[in-house]
């Protein structure tokens, strides 16, 4: 008779030390791994793509709203500062994301034939986040400017 | 088949800088979103767009899942000489579709 609350007074402590690890490793985001592209998945497509060169900041701009109503379509301009001659031109662009889930949003690939660097298209965004337009030259540098957009409905939310 | 649109003046003066621009029905299904059975409607977007100018590519562009629906594309090339320019889209489920446009170069 005696023995029973004694052991109920220690299952109690037991399960409120558990709870208090439990609350303590999710605060630390151990056990948590969300289901879309993080800033290190962006970091590891962006480094496909430039390998072991620099990332230098400048020479782009990415125009992007930095206040969207709907993330299902944003439009999006990407130009790059180069003269595009035969000697120097821009091969290619490519846009990141953070958020989504996945990193990629495009590659495009122009030549000194395009006239002028720049590219328009219109992307979807899951949630406010870092967008980064990276340029690769034809002297092999990498060229990049990152914009921060606020998403009021997100893309890919909704279901059908 | 899925309906295109493009967009390319009809003159232009040798050496001038042209806009394009195109654009294409398609819903670009995303392969992360839920059907109505519970179940991941499965991934069908354009991969890929060519643009050709007289058989030479001067624009491709890949695309991923986080290009809207009903891709559009603008960029611009260096009006050479008269000719056709022809724009090709490819994706899942064998989708194919190609347009062409053509150009006067004075």
């Amino acid at each position: 008779m005696t023995q029973q609350p004694e052991n109920l007074q220690q299952t109690r402590r037991r399960f409120l030390r558990d709870t208090a690890a439990l609350a303590g490793s999710v605060a630390l985001g151990l056990s948590v791994t969300p289901a879309e592209a993080t800033p290190d998945t962006m970091r590891a497509a962006i480094k496909r793509v430039v390998g072991e060169g620099e990332l230098r900041q400048g020479k782009v701009k990415l125009d992007l709203p930095p206040l969207v109503e709907n993330g299902n379509v944003v439009s999006l301009t990407v130009s790059v500062d180069s003269p595009m001659t035969d000697t120097d031109y821009v091969k290619a662009i490519h846009i990141f994301n953070e958020r989504n889930p996945q990193p990629n949003v495009i590659g495009a690939y122009l030549g000194p034939r395009a006239g002028r660097a720049s590219l328009s298209t219109r992307i979807r965004l899951a949630d406010t986040q870092n967008v980064i337009a990276i340029a690769e030259l034809s002297d092999g540098s990498f060229w990049s400017e990152s914009v921060n957009v606020i998403v009021t409905l997100a893309a890919c939310v909704e279901n059908l | 088949m899925a309906r295109a649109l493009v967009n390319v003046p009809a003159k232009a003066k040798r050496g001038e800088i042209v806009e394009i621009k195109a654009l294409i029905q398609h819903d670009m299904e995303t392969g992360f979103r839920v059907g109505t059975s519970g179940n991941i409607i499965p991934r069908d977007i354009i991969t890929d767009f060519v643009c050709k100018y007289n058989g030479q590519e001067i624009f491709r562009a890949e695309l991923f899942p986080a290009i809207s629906a009903n891709p559009f594309f603008a960029f611009s090339t260096i009006a050479t000489e008269s000719g056709t320019l022809t724009f090709e889209w490819s994706g899942d489920k064998g989708f194919s579709a190609t347009e062409s446009a053509d150009i006067t170069v004075e």
